[in-house]
């Protein structure tokens, strides 16, 4: 692979803020500003800003536009409100993840689809292929799109402070989004985000993007608003034990061995893209299931390191880090379903040591 | 724009060497390392006697993104371990040619030190 990788259009936005630049999923991506741990903190104490400009949007519309979203999704969408968004899967027919997206119904017969950067390619053929099949209109809007996550218990009293008076922010209900002009900019506020954190995200057009960040950054100054990097949202989403495609989830990992059967509705009618497999791993009990940890060691476990029960292979590990809030290592792993059941002890080989895994239900960073 | 003091030896891997003069040396990671590693949150050290030949991995630093390893200069013994890393790995980030240093060791010859790159030939390489 030698193509260029694609730049926000924030690029120079992040290097005018210090940020060190990594290539990501084919975009160049700012992974850190100050540095991970600070990013980190500031968006769980007081509020952190990142570009997510790299996910990719698609428009469906038209008459059968709910009747083809409900064939490639997992969960229901039939009964999604305007101005609601929902989590769902698209899954292939063997029951593997194609991907995790979220969905807004933006009219009666038009909806936006936030797809990963990674993913987006694929996804937009397999869309295109499958919305050929109903009266409605599949399009990739990737290059219509900016997009900033503001994160954090101040991102809404931030976000606030750029709203006309008669727009009470506070009043938008998760998973609901708005239309509105923020700082001058025709902006769809969401109030969804991927930390774990109270927050907004904002799709906006790319050209006003790096005025509005600037506007954003400023309302958000004396209450401690900072810039985050790519290597902060990945910290923040495991310790809220939130999925990422490639890892907690993948054409490999099927939705239900990921915890994600919430999303996945067996029962709809119509059925869907991928439903009679999974209904079958349902009724059978998922061999192997994603569970999240926390190692009471200093070292890390990170991606694909062995886990064993008894001594004996039994998995391995999806995702590891240290927890910026409990200043351990954390992670999650794919488990046979035997190991878990027998109740058998788990540890991770980390370079020769056995550590023994602590299970624990996320978010990792607010201990029960 | 990283530092690369004058008086100390260089790795290609990234590891500085200081010789005191009497046999022995301090060894710790550059600036340019630290730098690109981000924020170090633990460091996996070797015990005091353990005996290491040159370019043998000696530890582990882990960042938050991921974990990389230490090795040796030039042949050496491990005199002292710096214990101040077990409380504050973040020392490697914030003063690596100083308090982050991370081994004491005793060479088994002064003269390898010659191998190893000076400041103006590492920061060619950086």
């Amino acid at each position: 692979m030698t193509d260029a990788l694609s730049r926000t259009p924030l690029y120079e936005w992040h290097l005018r803020h210090g940020a060190r630049m990594v290539p990501f999923a084919g975009w160049e991506m700012p992974v850190q500003y100050t540095g991970i741990l600070e990013e980190h903190r500031a968006t769980r104490t007081a509020a952190g800003l990142f570009d997510v400009s790299h996910m990719g949007e698609a428009l469906v519309s038209g008459p059968q536009a709910v009747e083809f979203l409900d064939q490639v999704a997992t969960n229901r969408l039939a009964d999604l409100a305007v101005g609601r968004a929902r989590y769902t899967l698209l899954c292939a027919p063997d029951g593997g993840v194609v991907d995790d997206i979220i969905v807004y119904r933006t009219g009666p017969q038009a909806f936006l689809l936030c797809l990963n950067a990674g993913n987006t390619p694929g996804d937009v053929a397999w869309l295109q292929s499958q919305a050929a099949k109903f009266d409605c209109v599949f399009r990739d809007a990737s290059a219509d799109y900016a997009q900033l996550a503001l994160q954090g218990p101040h991102a809404v009293e931030i976000a606030m402070r750029l709203a006309p008076a008669t727009v009470r922010l506070t009043d938008v209900p998760r998973f609901s989004f708005v239309e509105i002009v923020l700082s001058g900019t025709s902006i769809l506020a969401s109030r969804t985000g991927y930390t774990g954190e109270d927050g907004f995200e904002f799709y906006l057009p790319p050209d006003q993007a790096s005025a509005f960040a600037d506007a954003l950054l400023k309302a958000g100054a004396d209450l401690g608003l900072k810039p985050c990097g790519l290597g902060a949202r990945d910290s923040l989403r495991l310790e809220a034990g939130l999925p990422l495609y490639g890892h907690e989830i993948s054409r490999e990992i099927s939705p239900l061995q990921a915890g994600l059967g919430w999303a996945v509705k067996l029962d709809k009618p119509g059925g869907f893209i991928g439903r009679d497999v999974l209904a079958a791993e349902a009724a059978a009990q998922p061999a192997r299931r994603v569970v999240f940890f926390i190692l009471d060691d200093r070292r890390m476990a990170r991606a694909d390191m062995v886990i064993s029960a008894n001594g004996k292979p039994a998995g391995k590990v999806l995702s590891g880090t240290l927890s910026p809030v409990l200043n351990q290592p954390i992670g999650s792993a794919l488990v046979e379903r035997g190991a878990l059941d027998s109740g058998a002890m788990l540890t991770v080989d980390i370079r020769g040591a056995a550590i023994p895994l602590r299970l624990a239900k996320p978010p990792l960073h607010k201990p029960a | 724009m990283s530092t690369v003091p004058d008086d100390l030896r260089y790795t290609k891997e990234h590891e500085w060497l200081k010789p005191a003069g009497d046999g022995t040396a301090l060894v710790g990671i550059t600036d340019y390392a630290q730098e690109s590693l981000g924020d170090i949150v633990f460091v996996e050290l070797p015990k005091p006697g353990a005996k290491f030949a040159a370019g043998a991995s000696f530890g582990v630093v882990e960042s938050v993104k991921a974990a990389s390893d230490l090795y040796m200069p030039v042949a050496a013994e491990v005199l002292e371990v710096n214990s101040s890393l077990e409380s504050m790995p973040e020392l490697v980030n914030q003063i690596p040619y100083g308090g982050g240093w991370i081994l004491k060791v005793r060479l088994v010859d002064a003269k390898s030190v010659g191998q190893l790159l000076d400041a103006a030939a590492y920061r060619q390489l950086i």
